[in-house]
C-alpha cells in the first residue's frame, strides 16, 4: 500500500516497531538489572549475559546489513565478515594506541607486536588512531572503501549471482591470508588484543560494559530505521526490481551498477559499525574473522530469521547465535551437525525463514477470518 | 520533458549494415531497415531469423561487429549502455513478460514512470499529484483498474503483458520495440491488444514483433519479413504473403 | 589389472631404478663359476694377505656375481657358515641372520649368530676392495653402473683411484659416461701440483652438471683472507670463472625447468581439485560447496584402506582410487537425490544448502576419526626422487601427480565425449525436457553426472593424501581454489579448467620466489578477481545467445 504520510514507511512497518520496541526495552531494563539490583537478587542479571546480549545485538546489525542488499537486492555477498572485521580492526586500532605506555614494553607510541618485531616507527596507516572521532570515521570509511572499489569493478563488469558470491568469498580469503602476516602492520596471527580503555573508560569496569551494551542496542535501533527508510524508499523499490528482474530495470532506464553499488557500501558500513561496536566487547580482533566461514555464518543467519524481512534478520542473528551459546556449550560435538543441518532444513523447507511461517500462519487465520465474516476484501500485502 | 521534442527527425530508427556473428553463426546479417516517427511496423520472420537479436542490439544489450544503429537521426546507439537508451526513449517489452512480481502493479509502474533515474533521487522521492493522476491514467488504459494494489507476481500472463506495456508507456518513449505482444493471450485479450498498439502508434513510434498473423492482420501496418538476419521482403500484409520468397521460407520448398 | 592406473611410465622408472641390482639372471657359464667358487672358498682363510690376493683374483673374473660379493665383503655382510664353509650374504634377523647363499642367491633360510662366522677385513683390505669395486664397477658392461661409479669418485675423489680411471677413460666408448670419468679424473687432478694438469682438470669440468665439481670451482676463484688467490695459477683461475660462468647459466636454465616442473605439479594438484567442480558446477551448473569434502572423504578413505592392508601399502594407493571414487560417488549421489534435487535453478540456495552440507561432513569425520590429522603412508614407489643431473632431480611423488591428474583429466574428457552416458548428460544439460521426451531419465542422469563429479574428487582425495596432512579441514583449503580455476578457465570448458589450473600452478610458483608463498597467494587470488571482473565467463566463454536474464 502506497501511503502517502511522512512517516508511511514507518507506519506500515507494525512487526518492525515491535521489535524496535522489544530492543529498546531490554537496553534500558537490562542495565538496571545489571548494575543496581543486588547480586544475590533473582532479578540481578550478570554481566556475562550482558556481554552475551551486547555480541548478539552486534550481529544483528551485521546480519540486518546482509539482508540489506541479500533479501532486498539479491546481492549474495559471501565476504561481509571482511566488512565487519575491517570496522572491528578500525576500533580496535584506536584502542591499541590507548594503551600507550601500559603495554609490556612500554613504548608510549608503538604497540607492543611491533616493538617485539623490532618495528622502529608506527607505519602510516596507523596515524591519526589516536583520535577518536577520525577512528569512527575510519569504523565506516574503511570497509566502505573497500566495498566501493570493488563493488564498483564487478557491478559495472556485470558480475552476478553464484559468480559475485565466488569473488567476494575469494575477496575474504585474501584478506584473510593478508592479515595474518606480520608485516601487514596489523599483529599478525594474535591480532589486536590486550585493549585497556576506551574513551578513557575503562573495558574492565561493568559500567563501561554495560555502556557498550546500549550503544550496540541503539546501533542497531538506528540501523533498523535507516534500513527500513531505505527499502520503503522509491530506491527500495528498484532495488526489490534488480533482485527480481535485473535486465527489466535497466531497460527502464534504471542504472543497476550505481545502485547496487550504493546499498553494497551502505552494507558494508553498517557492517563495519557492527565490527567496531563487537571488539571492545569481546576483548580481540584476530585474522580468524576473516575466515570464510565467518560470513557465510552471516547468511545461515538472514535466512532461518528471514530473507526479505528487515526484523527477520535481527531475529535469525539472535535466535542462531543463541543456539550456538547453548549447544557449543552443552554439546559441542553436536552443533556443526545442527548448524549443517539449518542450512539445509532452511534452504529446502524455509525459503522466507521463522518469520515467513509465522506470515504464513497469520496470513492462512486471516483467510479464514475473513472466510468467516463472509467479507470478501482482497488480502493485500 | 525530452529534450528534442522540437526537431523532428526523418527515421526514428536508422539500421545500416548491421551484422552480428556468435561463433560463427550470423544472428543478423546486413541488416537494414528503417523507421519514421509515429509509425507502427509489425516484423515477422520464421524461429532464428535474428528478431531478438536485433532487439538486443537496439537497446544496446549486445554491439553489433559492424553497421550503424542511429536513433531520432543522430545518437549512435551503439555506443551506449540499455540504460541510457531506454532514458534516451526507447522502451523495450521483452518476448517472456517481465514485470516485477513482487511488487504491486502500482509501483511497477511507478518506477517506469519517466524522470530522474539517479540513486538519491530515488532514495528521497515522492510522488506528487501530477504523477499519481499518470500512473492511475495508464492502469485504466492497459485495464488493470481493478488490479492496482495486486503483486506483479499474481497477475494472469495476459495482464503481465499488459502491465508491461504499461510501464513501457509510463517510460514515455519515442520508440517501442514489442516482442510477441499477443503470445498466450485470449482472441479477446488479442483484439484489445491490438487495439491497444495502435492507439499509441502516431504519437509514438511502434515496432512489433510477432508469429500470430490474425494479429498482424488486425494491427494493418507495414510489415517486415525477416530471415537469417536479414531483410526478406517488406511491404503490407497481403504483399508479403504473396512474395515467392517468404512463401518458400514458411513453408518450405 | 590395477598397475594400469599408473601406465606405462611407472614401468619404466622402475626400471630406471633397479637397473643397478636388478633381479640376477645368473650365467650358466660352469668353468667361471668353478673357479669363483674356489677363489670364494680361499676368503674363509684367517690370513689377511691370502684374502687380498683371493680378492684380486676375484675381481679379475667377468661374472656378475663377484659385485656384490665384493660389496657385502666391504659392507661387513659377508659371512661362512660354519657347518660347510658355504660363503652366504647376511641381513639382519630376529635373532640371528637371514642368509643367502653368495653363489647360487638360493635363500638358506634364518640361523643363529654362532652358526655363521664373519669373513673380517682389515683397514689395507678394505681399501683395496673399494678401490677394486670402483674399478670393477667402471669396468662394468653396463653403461649406469660405470656412469654411478664415476658419480661416486666425483662426490669422494682420492687420488688412488686415478690409475683405475685413466684405464677406464681409454676404454670408455659412451659419450655421457666419458665425460662423468672425465670429470672424476679431474677433481682428482685438481689438487695435483702441475699447473698444467689443473687446467685440464678445469676444462674437463666444463658443461658437467654437477653441484660438488661447481663448489671446487667457485672455491678455486675464492681469494684467502690476506687477499691471495686460493688457486695460485691465474691461468687455471681464468679457465675456471669461464667454465664456472657457463655451469652458472646451466644451473639457472635447470633451476627454471625445475620451477616450470614444481609450477605443473602445483597445477596438477589445483586441476586435480578442480576436474569434479568442473562437472558438477560447469556441466550442471551446481554449486557445490560440499565439493571439498568429497575430496577429504578420498583422503580418508584412503586412510581406512592402509589400515585394512597394512602389509601393502604400495597396493593400497592403487587400490584406494576405485574406492574413494565409490565412496565419493556415493555420497555425491546421496547428496544430490536427498537436497540438490530440489534445488536446481536457485543456484544462491544450493550454495547454501551444500554448504550446510559440507558442515555436517566435516562434524562427521571429526566425530568419527577424531580432529586431529590422519597419517597417509606414502608407498615406497611414490618416495624418492629421479635425478636427471646433478642439477635437476624430480620428486617421483609430484611426477605421479602430474601424470595422474592428466590421466583423469583426458578419461573424464574421453567419457564424456566418446561414452554413452556423457551423450546422455550433455543432452540432459542442453535440452532437459528434449531429453525427457527422448526417453532419457534425467532425473538418473543428474544422479550419475553428480556421483561423477563427485567421485573424481574423490579420487583427487587419494591424490592429496599423499601432499598434505589429512585432516577434516581438508577440503576447505581447495574449495575456494577450484571454484576460481573453474571460474577462470571458463565454466563448461573442461581445457579451460586444465589450462586454467597449470597457469595458476605455474605463475604461484614463479611469483612466490619474488613475493613469498602467502603474498604469491594473495597477488594470484586478487589477479583472479580482477580477471573475474573483467570478463566474467572466464578464459574460454563459451559464446553465444545468453539466455534472457
Amino acid at each position: 500500500m502506497t501511503s502517502q504520510s511522512r512517516l508511511a514507511w514507518l507506519m506500515n512497518d507494525v512487526a518492525g516497531r515491535r521489535l524496535m520496541a522489544l530492543i529498546l526495552a531490554v537496553i534500558i531494563i537490562l542495565p538496571v538489572l545489571n548494575l543496581w539490583v543486588p547480586k544475590d537478587s533473582f532479578f540481578h542479571v550478570s554481566s556475562y549475559t550482558i556481554g552475551l546480549l551486547g555480541k548478539y545485538l552486534c550481529y544483528a546489525l551485521l546480519a540486518l546489513a546482509v539482508d540489506l542488499i541479500w533479501g532486498y537486492c539479491g546481492i549474495l555477498s559471501l565476504g561481509h565478515g571482511a566488512f565487519f572485521a575491517l570496522g572491528g580492526y578500525a576500533m580496535g586500532m584506536y584502542m591499541m594506541r590507548q594503551i600507550g605506555d601500559r603495554g609490556v614494553y612500554g613504548n608510549p607510541l608503538l604497540p607492543d607486536f611491533m616493538v617485539f618485531l623490532n618495528w622502529q616507527e608506527l607505519p602510516w596507516y596507523w596515524y591519526g588512531f589516536d583520535n577518536f572521532f577520525f577512528a569512527m570515521v575510519m569504523v565506516a570509511l574503511a570497509p566502505g572503501i573497500l566495498a566501493f572499489v570493488f563493488g564498483w569493478l564487478a557491478f559495472r563488469s556485470r558480475v552476478t549471482g553464484v559468480y559475485l558470491s565466488i569473488i567476494t568469498q575469494a575477496m575474504t580469503y585474501a584478506l584473510m591470508l593478508a592479515f595474518f602476516r606480520n608485516d601487514m602492520g596489523f599483529g599478525g596471527n594474535n591480532g589486536l588484543t590486550d585493549f585497556k580503555d576506551l574513551l578513557g573508560f575503562s573495558l574492565q569496569k561493568d559500567t563501561t560494559k554495560v555502556a557498550l551494551f546500549v550503544c550496540s542496542g541503539v546501533a542497531l535501533i538506528l540501523g533498523y530505521l535507516l534500513c527500513r527508510y531505505v527499502v520503503s524508499s522509491k530506491l527500495g523499490r528498484v532495488l526489490v526490481s534488480i533482485r527480481d528482474a535485473e535486465s527489466r530495470t535497466r531497460f527502464i532506464g534504471y542504472r543497476v551498477e550505481h545502485y547496487k553499488l550504493f546499498v553494497f557500501v551502505l552494507s558494508a558500513m553498517l557492517a563495519g559499525v557492527a565490527g567496531a561496536l563487537y571488539v571492545p566487547q569481546v576483548g580481540i580482533i584476530n585474522p580468524g574473522e576473516f575466515s570464510p566461514i565467518n560470513s557465510i555464518e552471516i547468511i545461515i543467519w538472514v535466512a532461518v530469521g528471514g530473507r526479505g524481512f528487515l526484523y527477520g534478520a535481527i531475529i535469525g542473528a539472535v535466535l542462531v547465535n543463541y543456539g550456538k551459546t547453548f549447544f557449543t556449550g552443552a554439546f559441542p560435538e553436536i552443533w556443526l551437525f545442527m548448524l549443517g543441518g539449518l542450512f539445509v532444513v532452511s534452504t529446502l523447507f524455509l525459503p522466507q525463514g521463522v518469520v515467513g511461517i509465522v506470515q504464513q500462519w497469520k496470513d492462512k487465520r486471516a483467510e479464514k477470518k475473513a472466510l468467516q465474516a463472509g467479507a470478501s476484501g482482497e488480502v493485500a500485502s | 520533458m525530452k529534450l528534442m521534442t522540437k526537431h523532428i527527425p526523418q527515421h526514428i530508427l536508422y539500421l545500416n549494415g548491421v551484422s552480428k556473428t556468435f561463433d560463427g553463426f550470423k544472428a543478423i546479417n546486413d541488416l537494414s531497415f528503417t523507421v519514421k516517427p509515429g509509425e507502427l511496423r509489425a516484423i515477422i520472420g520464421p524461429n532464428g531469423a535474428g528478431k531478438t537479436t536485433m532487439m538486443d542490439i537496439i537497446t544496446g544489450k549486445l554491439k553489433p561487429d559492424v553497421g550503424d544503429v542511429f536513433f531520432r537521426d543522430m545518437v549512435d546507439l551503439t555506443k551506449h549502455d540499455e540504460a541510457d537508451i531506454a532514458n534516451m526513449g526507447i522502451g523495450r517489452k521483452f518476448q517472456k513478460p517481465t514485470v516485477i512480481e513482487s511488487l504491486t502493479v502500482f509501483e511497477n509502474l511507478e518506477l517506469a514512470l519517466t524522470g530522474n533515474r539517479g540513486v538519491f533521487k530515488a532514495l528521497f522521492h515522492k510522488l506528487d499529484a501530477e504523477q499519481y493522476r499518470r500512473i492511475d491514467e495508464v492502469i485504466k488504459r492497459v485495464g488493470l483498474a481493478e488490479k492496482r494494489d495486486w503483486l506483479g507476481g499474481n497477475l494472469s500472463h495476459g495482464q503481465k503483458q499488459w502491465l508491461e506495456i504499461g510501464m513501457l508507456l509510463n517510460q514515455e518513449p519515442d520508440l517501442l520495440l514489442v516482442d510477441e505482444p499477443a503470445a498466450g493471450m485470449t482472441d479477446h485479450e488479442t483484439e484489445l491488444t491490438a487495439k491497444l498498439l495502435k492507439e499509441i502508434a502516431g504519437e509514438r513510434s511502434v515496432v512489433v514483433v510477432e508469429h500470430d498473423m490474425e494479429f498482424i492482420k488486425a494491427l494493418a501496418c507495414p510489415v517486415t519479413v525477416l530471415h537469417e538476419g536479414h531483410v526478406l521482403a517488406e511491404g503490407t500484409l497481403e504483399q508479403v504473403q504473396a512474395n515467392e520468397q517468404v512463401i518458400e521460407v514458411y513453408l518450405g520448398r | 589389472m590395477i598397475k594400469q592406473y599408473w601406465g606405462v611410465l611407472l614401468v619404466l622408472f622402475s626400471c630406471l631404478l633397479s637397473g643397478l641390482y636388478a633381479s640376477p639372471a645368473w650365467a650358466e657359464d660352469a668353468e667361471a663359476g668353478a673357479s669363483l667358487e674356489s677363489l670364494l672358498s680361499e676368503l674363509t682363510s684367517s690370513s689377511f694377505n691370502k684374502k687380498a690376493k683371493a680378492v684380486e683374483a676375484i675381481a679379475a673374473l667377468d661374472d656378475e656375481r663377484v659385485l656384490p660379493v665384493l660389496e657385502a665383503m666391504l659392507a661387513g655382510d659377508l659371512f661362512y657358515r660354519k657347518s660347510d664353509d658355504k660363503i652366504v650374504f647376511t641381513a639382519s634377523a630376529e635373532s640371528g641372520y637371514q642368509i643367502t647363499d653368495a653363489l647360487t642367491a638360493e635363500d638358506l633360510g634364518a640361523v643363529g649368530k654362532r652358526e655363521v662366522k664373519k669373513i673380517s677385513t682389515n683397514n689395507r683390505l678394505r681399501k683395496q676392495l673399494r678401490t677394486q669395486i670402483a674399478g670393477y664397477k667402471l669396468l662394468s658392461k653396463k653403461a649406469e653402473i660405470r656412469l654411478a661409479a664415476a658419480d661416486d669418485l666425483i662426490k669422494t675423489p682420492s687420488p688412488e683411484f686415478l690409475e683405475v680411471l685413466q684405464g677406464a677413460i681409454k676404454k670408455e666408448k659412451d659419450n655421457s659416461v666419458l665425460k662423468a670419468l672425465k670429470v672424476a679424473r679431474a677433481v682428482i687432478l685438481l689438487q695435483s701440483d702441475n699447473e698444467v694438469d689443473r687446467i685440464q682438470a678445469v676444462k674437463d669440468m666444463d658443461g658437467f652438471a654437477n653441484k660438488h665439481t661447481m663448489a671446487m670451482l667457485t672455491a678455486l676463484v675464492q681469494q684467502n683472507e690476506d687477499g691471495s688467490y686460493v688457486e695460485s695459477s691465474e691461468l687455471v683461475r681464468e679457465e675456471a670463472t669461464s667454465v664456472l660462468k657457463g655451469l652458472k647459466a646451466m644451473e639457472t636454465w635447470y633451476k627454471f625447468v625445475e620451477d616450470l616442473f614444481f609450477g605443473f605439479s602445483l597445477g596438477s594438484v589445483l586441476l586435480l581439485a578442480a576436474v569434479g567442480l568442473a562437472i558438477t558446477f560447469g556441466v550442471m551448473g551446481v554449486i557445490n560447496m560440499a565439493h571439498g569434502e568429497m575430496i577429504m572423504l578420498g583422503a580418508y578413505t584412503t586412510y581406512v584402506i592402509q589400515l585394512i592392508m597394512p602389509n601393502q601399502i604400495g597396493a593400497s594407493l592403487i587400490v584406494a582410487v576405485p574406492a574413494a571414487f565409490l565412496v565419493s560417488g556415493l555420497m555425491g549421489v546421496i547428496i544430490e537425490r536427498t537436497v540438490i534435487r530440489h534445488l536446481y535453478g536457485r543456484p544462491l540456495e544450493t550454495l547454501l544448502a551444500t554448504f550446510g552440507i559440507s558442515l555436517i561432513l566435516q562434524q562427521l569425520v571429526r566425530s568419527v576419526f577424531s580432529p586431529l590429522n590422519r597419517s597417509v603412508i606414502t608407498p615406497d614407489w611414490m618416495s624418492g626422487s629421479w635425478e636427471l643431473n646433478g642439477f635437476l632431480s624430480l620428486t617421483y611423488n609430484r611426477l605421479y601427480i602430474i601424470i595422474f591428474a592428466l590421466m583423469v583429466l583426458f578419461g573424464l574428457m574421453l567419457l564424456l565425449k566418446k561414452s554413452f552416458f556423457g551423450l546422455q548428460m550433455r543432452a540432459v544439460t542442453q535440452n532437459r525436457s528434449m531429453a525427457s521426451s527422448m526417453g532419457i531419465r534425467t532425473g538418473w542422469v543428474d544422479a550419475m553426472t553428480f556421483g561423477l563429479g563427485s567421485g573424481i574428487a574423490g579420487i583427487a582425495g587419494v591424490a592429496l593424501s599423499q601432499l598434505t596432512n589429512v585432516g577434516p579441514n581438508l577440503g576447505q583449503s581447495y574449495i575456494i581454489d577450484s571454484f576460481l580455476v573453474v571460474v577462470f578457465g571458463g565454466v563448461g570448458n573442461l581445457w579451460g579448467t586444465f589450462v586454467a589450473a597449470m597457469g595458476l600452478g605455474i605463475a604461484n610458483k614463479f611469483v612466490e620466489p619474488m613475493a613469498g608463498a602467502v603474498l604469491a597467494k594473495i597477488l594470484i587470488l586478487v589477479f583472479i578477481i580482477l580477471f573475474i571482473q573483467r570478463r566474467p565467463r572466464g578464459l574460454f566463454a563459451i559464446k553465444g545467445r545468453f539466455v534472457e536474464g
